[in-house]
C-alpha cells in the first residue's frame, strides 16, 4: 500500500483553498475592487444591472454546457443555434405569426439541432468537438436561409421589456432571474443528485461508468437537447434584448461560454469542475467585459481578452498540476505502482 | 542446488546495504541482492513490500540514500535508466509499450537501425538481426510483421529480444505472466531457460508462487521495506515462502466451504455473439462457485460481459432467477440481481480519480436517494459498511481510489458490487495482480458469499485458484465452451487439456 504522504490535515485545507474554483471567486472580487476604484461609472446600479443583462445569454447556455464538459463533451454549435432561433423568430413575426406561438415553436427546434448533435455523436460514436463544429456551420446556415441578411424589428413592447427590465424593486432583469433559477436547479442536479453523480463518472471514466449500469448514450443526448433547448430560448431573449432578429446574432458566443465554463474550473477532459466555479467565471468574463467597454476598448480588444482568458484557464491546472508532480516526484504516491 | 551458480565470479548485478525513503515512508531498509549470471532469482514479497522500489532502484530510476549498486563486483552509479541499459539492465514489463504501426524488427531496434548507405534503414540487415534474435530465444515470431495485433505474451518477447539486441546481462522481469496463458506461460519459461543457460542473470517477480517453485533457483523476500531472507528454493515449500512474505502463517489460501447448490440462479442458453463466441450453454445454482478456465483469448470475459449486457449477443437467451434478460442492457442486469466485478479495474472498475464512497456508491444511485437528492450520509454509510467489512485499509472514505494499493482497489470494486446485494455474481479474474493476503481474503469471502446462497461465476487464468474455489470448471476454447469438469474431477492437467483442446 502507498500511504499518502503529501496531504495532512494542515496541507488539505491549503489545497482546498488553492482549488481552482476558489481562486477564481477570489480573482472575482478583486477584479470588481479594482472597477469600483478604476472606473467612475462601474459601481453604478446602473451599469451593473446593464452589466448582467448583457450576460444573460452567456450565463444560461454555460449552465447547460458545464453539464457537457463535465460529461466531457462540448457543443460548438451553440451560438449559431442562438441565431438560428433569432432568424426564425424575425421570420415569423414578419409571417405575422404570434409571439406566443412563436417561442414553444423554436424551443421544439431548438431540440431538433440538439438531437442532431446528440445523435451523431451517441449513435455514431463521432467526437462532439467535431460534430459540432459541422453543426455550428450547418445551423448558421440555416439562419441565413430563414431571413437572409435582413434585420427584423418592431417586436411587441411587453415582450422587449421583459427581456430588458428589472424584476421591480431590484436592478436585476428578468433574464438574470431566469438564470438565478435554473442555476439553483442545475446546482442541484449536477452536484446533489445521482444525475449528476453519473455525469462526473462518464466525464471521468466512461467505461466504468458503463459498466456501472449508466445509461452513458442515453445521458449524453439529453444533455445535448438540453444545450440546445437553452441556446433556442436565449436566442429568444437576445432578440428582445436587442430588438432585433439578425441571423448572424451571436456569433462567437460559444467562445465566451467555454471560456467562461474553462475559467470556472471545469476540466476540459470531464469528470471535474463545480457550478459555483462556472458561475464565478461567468461574472469574471462579464465584470472584464463592461470594464473594457466603459474605457472604450475596442471590440477587437475584447475579443483577444476572451481568447487570452480562454487559453490561460485551460493552462494554468495543467501548468500547476506540472509543477506539484515534478516538486513530488518520486513519491511513492505518484507512480504508477503495478504491485502496489 | 544451495550453491548461486557462476563460481567465484562477482554477481553481476548486486545491491548492498540499500536503503530509500520518500518523505516519512521508508520504502527500502538495508537491503541487500546479489543476481549471479544464469540463474533465475526471485523477488517475493506483499503489495507495498518494496518490490517496485527495488526494481525502480536497479534500472537507475531512483538513487539510494545509501548503500551501494555493484557491477560485476565493482561499485557504480545509475543516474539515469539509460545509465542503467548500458551497463546491460533490461526491464521487461507486464504490458510492454510498443509502436503499434512499425513492425517487430523496427520495434527491436528502434532508433539503433542498421544504416546502408546514405543512411537510409537497411532493412534486410534489421530483419535479419531480429530474426537471430527470435532463433537464440527459440520463438517463431515474424520480425516484418506489425506490432499492432501482437498478444501481450509476444510483446514481452519482442521486448526480450530487444534487451538481448542491446547485449542486456540483467533482465527484470516484473510480473511478466499476470496476464498470459499457460501456454504462453509456458513458452515465456522456456525463453527465460535458455537465457539463463546463455549466461544471464533473470530477476522474476511473480505473485504466483508456483512459477517461482518452477522456474528460480533462489528466493528473495521483502516484507515491509526489509530483507527477510536470500535462499535456494530447492527444500522450501509454498507455506515456508508464504511465512517469509507475510510474517504470520496464513489460513488456507482456499478456504473454499461445501455448499449444496440450491435452484438455478443464472442461465446462459446458447448464447453466441458473432465471431467472438458460440453456441455456449451453462447453469449457475444458487450456493455454487462456477470458474470460467480458458486461454486468455478463449472468449471467457467476452461472455461475461454479454451476459451482463455491456455487449450485444445476436442469439440465445440469458434468464436470472427464470426471468429473461434483454440483451446489452447493463440496467436490467442489475435490476435483475446480476453483478460483474470487470477484468480491468483500472478502466472497468473503477473511476479511478473518484473517492472509495463515490465509487462504492455509483452501483446504487437509485437507492441512496432521499426525494430527488443523493443522502451523502446514506453514501457514506454504505462506503463504510462494506470497507469494514472487507476490511479495507484506508485513511478516509474520500480519498480518491487511485491512492490505494491494488488489493485495496479490488475491495472497493467488491464493495461497489456487493453493496447491490446481488443474487449472481460474475467475478472476472478475482485476484489478479493483488497480494497473496488479500487473495486469501477475496476467496473467503467468495466461499462464504456462495454458503450464503450466492450464485458465482469465475472467471480465473490462475489455475490453482480454479481448482481450489470451483465445485464445477467450465471450460472455453476458442469461443466455444468444450467441457465441464466436476470438482473432484478437476485437475490442472484435465482442465489444460480441455483449455488446449488436446481433450479427447
Amino acid at each position: 500500500m502507498a500511504p499518502d504522504v503529501t496531504t495532512g490535515a494542515l496541507g488539505g485545507s491549503l489545497q482546498r483553498f488553492l482549488r481552482w474554483d476558489v481562486l477564481v471567486g477570489v480573482l472575482l472580487v478583486f477584479v470588481f475592487a479594482g472597477g469600483l476604484t478604476g472606473s467612475p461609472q462601474f459601481g453604478n446600479i446602473d451599469n451593473l444591472s446593464f452589466a448582467l443583462g448583457d450576460l444573460g445569454e452567456i450565463a444560461l447556455i454555460a449552465l447547460a454546457m458545464t453539464l457537457l464538459v463535465v460529461a466531457a463533451e462540448v457543443d460548438l454549435s451553440v451560438a449559431s443555434v442562438l441565431g438560428l432561433s433569432s432568424a426564425l423568430v424575425g421570420n415569423l413575426w414578419d409571417a405575422g405569426w404570434a409571439i406566443e406561438t412563436i417561442i414553444p415553436l423554436v424551443v421544439v427546434v431548438g431540440a431538433l439541432c440538439g438531437l442532431v448533435n446528440g445523435l451523431l455523436v451517441t449513435r455514431l460514436g463521432l467526437p462532439s468537438l467535431a460534430v459540432t463544429i459541422g453543426t455550428m456551420a450547418l445551423y448558421r446556415g440555416l439562419a441565413y436561409v430563414v431571413l437572409g441578411d435582413r434585420a427584423v424589428a418592431g417586436f411587441p413592447q411587453q415582450f422587449t421589456d421583459l427581456a430588458v427590465n428589472d424584476v421591480p424593486g431590484t436592478f436585476i432583469p428578468y433574464p438574470v432571474m431566469l438564470f438565478v433559477a435554473l442555476a439553483a436547479v442545475t446546482g442541484v442536479v449536477l452536484h446533489a443528485t445521482g444525475f449528476g453523480r453519473s455525469l462526473f463518472a462518464i466525464g471521468a471514466q466512461v467505461e466504468a461508468a458503463h459498466f456501472a449500469g449508466i445509461r452513458v448514450k442515453r445521458i449524453k443526448l439529453i444533455l445535448f437537447v438540453v444545450a440546445s433547448v437553452v441556446a433556442a430560448f436565449a436566442g429568444v431573449i437576445y432578440t428582445f434584448r436587442y430588438g432585433s432578429a439578425r441571423a448572424d446574432n451571436g456569433s462567437g458566443l460559444e467562445m465566451a461560454v467555454i471560456a467562461a465554463v474553462l475559467l470556472g474550473g471545469v476540466d476540459f477532459d470531464g469528470g471535474k469542475g463545480t457550478l459555483g466555479g462556472v458561475i464565478a467565471g461567468v461574472l469574471l468574463i462579464g465584470l472584464l467585459r463592461n470594464l473594457l467597454m466603459l474605457n472604450d476598448v475596442s471590440t477587437e480588444i475584447q475579443s483577444i481578452v476572451t481568447g487570452l482568458l480562454l487559453v490561460i484557464s485551460v493552462i494554468t491546472p495543467r501548468l500547476v498540476a506540472a509543477v506539484r508532480q515534478r516538486r513530488r516526484t518520486p513519491t511513492l504516491t505518484t507512480q504508477p505502482t503495478p504491485e502496489g | 542446488m544451495t550453491e548461486p551458480p557462476g563460481g567465484d565470479a562477482p554477481p553481476v548485478l548486486a545491491l548492498r546495504g540499500v536503503s530509500k525513503a520518500f518523505g516519512a515512508v521508508q520504502a527500502l531498509r538495508d537491503v541487500s541482492l546479489e543476481l549471479f549470471a544464469g540463474e533465475a532469482h526471485a523477488l517475493a514479497g506483499e503489495n507495498g513490500a518494496g518490490k517496485s522500489t527495488l526494481v525502480k532502484t536497479l534500472t537507475g530510476v531512483y538513487r539510494p540514500d545509501t548503500g551501494q549498486l555493484l557491477l560485476d563486483g565493482e561499485p557504480v552509479e545509475f543516474h539515469s535508466p539509460a545509465d542503467a541499459q548500458n551497463a546491460g539492465v533490461a526491464v521487461i514489463y507486464q504490458e510492454p509499450t510498443m509502436f503499434p504501426d512499425l513492425s517487430v524488427a523496427e520495434n527491436i531496434f528502434i532508433g539503433r537501425q542498421p544504416r546502408a548507405a546514405l543512411r537510409r534503414i537497411d532493412r534486410g540487415a534489421m530483419h535479419g538481426r531480429a530474426a537471430e534474435l527470435f532463433k537464440r530465444l527459440g520463438v517463431a515470431l515474424d520480425p516484418e510483421q506489425p506490432a499492432r495485433g501482437l498478444s501481450i505474451a509476444d510483446q514481452q518477447l519482442v521486448e526480450i529480444a530487444k534487451a538481448l539486441s542491446r547485449d542486456a546481462r540483467v533482465l527484470i522481469m516484473d510480473e511478466p505472466t499476470a496476464a498470459l496463458s499457460g501456454a504462453e506461460v509456458t513458452r515465456l519459461f522456456n525463453v527465460v531457460k535458455a537465457l539463463r543457460e546463455q549466461g544471464c542473470a533473470v530477476l522474476f517477480i511473480s505473485h504466483r508462487l508456483d512459477e517461482i517453485f518452477e522456474l528460480c533457483q533462489r528466493v528473495t523476500t521483502l516484507r515491509d521495506g526489509t530483507w527477510i531472507a536470500s535462499e535456494p528454493v530447492a527444500g522450501m515449500t509454498h507455506d515456508d515462502l508464504i511465512r517469509r512474505m507475510v510474517g504470520r502463517d496464513l489460513d488456507a489460501l482456499y478456504p473454499k466451504l461445501d455448499t449444496v447448490p440450491g435452484e438455478v440462479a443464472l442461465k446462459v442458453h446458447r448464447l453466441t455473439r458473432e465471431g467472438v463466441f458460440t453456441d455456449v450453454s451453462f447453469e449457475v445454482r444458487r450456493g455454487e462457485i462456477v470458474a470460467l478456465a480458458g486461454l486468455v483469448g478463449a472468449g471467457r470475459s467476452e461472455v461475461a460481459r454479454a451476459i451482463f449486457g455491456v455487449d450485444r449477443w445476436d442469439a440465445g437467451s440469458v434468464e436470472v432467477n427464470g426471468r429473461g434478460l434483454p440483451a446489452a442492457s447493463p440496467t436490467a442486469a442489475m435490476s435483475a440481481g446480476l453483478a460483474l466485478v470487470p477484468e480491468d479495474r483500472r478502466q472497468q472498475g473503477l473511476v479511478m480519480e473518484q473517492s472509495i464512497e463515490r465509487n462504492i456508491g455509483l452501483t446504487g444511485l437509485k437507492n441512496l436517494r432521499r426525494g430527488p437528492v443523493i443522502s451523502r450520509a446514506a453514501e457514506r454509510d454504505r462506503a463504510r459498511d462494506w470497507a469494514i467489512r472487507l476490511q479495507l485499509k484506508f485513511n478516509r472514505l474520500s480519498d480518491a481510489v487511485n491512492v490505494l494499493s491494488g488489493g485495496n482497489q479490488q475491495k472497493v470494486v467488491l464493495g461497489k458490487w456487493l453493496s447491490t446485494r446481488p443474487g449472481v455474481l460474475i467475478i472476472d479474474e478475482p485476484t489478479r495482480g493483488i497480494d497473496v493476503g488479500t487473495k486469501a481474503e477475496v476467496h473467503r469471502l467468495l466461499s462464504e458469499l456462495a454458503a450464503d446462497g450466492l450464485a458465482v461465476l469465475m472467471i480465473s487464468s490462475d489455475l490453482p485458484e480454479v481448482l481450489g474455489m470451483a465445485d464445477r470448471v467450465l471450460v472455453m476454447q476458442e469461443g466455444r465452451l468444450v467441457a465441464e469438469i466436476p470438482r473432484d474431477a478437476a485437475t490442472e492437467e484435465s482442465v489444460m487439456a480441455a483449455a488446449t483442446g488436446r481433450a479427447s
